[in-house]
């Protein structure tokens, strides 16, 4: 890369930084809560979780094969952030969620997660460390493993977020087979596609990254929503501008 | 109330290795390879931690408990036994080791890919029933148009100049939104990373 490349990337991470924390300080004053669109699969979901709590059910969050030291590691971040709250809203019910994961790291966090949960809602007692495993270590072998997970007649609710393969269309697959809920989003193009295809409700693109705003709207989570919108407003009007100079013959 | 002092290291050390990113000439990267080399290293740690549980943690216990599958789990406790006392003994490049890899691991998930592509041709003939709108209709559409462009059929195409530019223009629509797509998925990542930098988001105990 070169220095005028690392130089424009280093001012976009110090404004975007900087907005982020202006924004998140301007609505813990106000104490204001921006109000973002309807996602249909997020209120539908909310709904499962509640249903689930009712019934007995259990919840399977699906956490996916990134890695935490590669750059695909964002859309593992954002399950772990949704699979905390999904404890947080499912601590009523009797059974707490399982988690599975194609990558160590990430279901030793996951262990972490759902203990700290654990000991918030005074739940101890209800809580496995197994119920965060490694499923595999492959993607095929961590399909394996999650399926045998998903096979539980218990779990009647299935959140399969991360980074995943076209294999997820056998995750997928099966949780609609099933019956069960499926909320489903991935960074991956092939499997996004595959989700489309295969569930009823699926996350396309940034959505992912919406979730644990809509989930959970803290200040901090709601402005980074905030200025991803920002940014992306900003990004289509760099495109169009320079698509329109292009065919001026400007550059 | 949570401790603060994991954060400010968190974000302390997010510092350093982005200052090493954006500034690879300064002594930044003389500190920056070893903390990334020290994560590597836990990492592997994890990673024998994780497999150490799933084995001992979970299927230990199913054998123990004589609960549903227990067989499958006796066979995957033998499995992880037999192949890491070889790995011990012969050590990870003998290349009778490497057969566990290329004679038993990679057919049985090449055999799952096939698996998945009727999976997938069967999921696809559903999906107008599933996504029951105009974007599942579009998708449909546009799985159709795009199957039959990439498969060949419609080389003939290549004879007539004005249909070809057609052809050729359309082949990039895919492209274009899946670019859109990946700027979208960019600007999620970068405001992910920067609320765990920040310590709003904290993916760990403390």
């Amino acid at each position: 890369m070169s220095a005028d490349e690392l130089l424009i990337g280093l001012v976009f991470v110090l404004i975007t930084s900087t907005l982020v924390l202006l924004l998140t300080i301007r609505q813990k004053r106000s104490s204001t809560v921006p109000v973002f669109r309807r996602i249909a699969a997020l209120s539908k979901f909310k709904r499962a979780v509640s249903l689930s709590v009712e019934e007995g059910t259990r919840i399977h969050v699906s956490l996916g094969n990134a890695s935490l030291t590669q750059p695909a590691s964002a859309s593992a971040f954002v399950s772990l952030t949704a699979l905390r709250r999904i404890g947080q809203l499912s601590s009523t019910g009797d059974n707490p969620p399982i988690a599975t994961s194609g990558d160590s790291v990430l279901a030793i966090l996951s262990q972490d997660i759902l203990h700290q949960v654990a000991r918030e809602n005074h739940t101890l007692d209800l809580y496995d460390p197994t119920h965060g495993s490694l499923a595999g270590v492959t993607p095929l072998s961590y399909i394996a493993g999650a399926l045998e997970q998903m096979h539980d007649p218990e779990v009647k609710t299935n959140v399969l977020i991360g980074n995943y393969g076209s294999e997820v269309g056998f995750l997928s697959s099966y949780s609609e087979e099933k019956g069960a809920y499926t909320l489903a989003a991935s960074d991956s193009l092939p499997a996004q596609a595959v989700l489309y295809a295969t569930t009823e409700n699926p996350l396309i693109g940034e959505e992912l990254f919406a979730l644990p705003a809509y989930l959970h709207s803290t200040p901090a989570h709601s402005a980074s929503l905030q200025v991803q919108d920002l940014l992306r407003g900003l990004v289509v009007l760099v495109i169009l501008v320079g698509s329109i100079l292009k065919i001026l013959g400007a550059i | 109330m949570r401790s603060p002092l994991i954060p400010i290291i968190s974000f302390i050390v997010g510092a350093i290795i982005l200052a090493g990113y954006f500034f690879p000439g300064s002594g930044l990267a003389a500190i920056r390879t070893p903390m990334l080399d020290w994560a590597v290293t836990l990492s592997g740690v994890a990673g024998l931690i994780a497999i150490i549980n799933l084995v001992f943690g979970v299927h230990w216990r199913r054998l123990r408990d004589s609960s549903k599958d227990y067989l499958f789990s006796g066979l995957v406790i033998f499995a992880f036994l037999a192949t890491f006392a070889l790995g011990i003994f012969l050590g990870p490049t003998n290349p009778d080791y490497q057969k566990v890899v290329t004679a038993i691991q990679m057919p049985i998930e090449a055999s799952l890919m096939a698996v998945l592509a009727i999976t997938l041709a069967f999921s696809s003939l559903r999906l107008l029933q599933r996504q029951h709108n105009w974007m599942g209709l579009f998708f449909f559409i546009s799985v159709i148009v795009y199957l039959l462009l990439n498969s060949g059929i419609l080389s003939f195409m290549a004879n007539i100049p004005s249909l070809q530019e057609v052809v050729s223009s359309i082949s990039l629509v895919p492209i274009a939104g899946a670019r859109g797509i990946l700027i979208g998925v960019a600007l999620g990542s970068l405001l992910t990373g920067i609320r765990i930098w920040l310590g709003s988001d904290r993916p760990y105990n403390g």
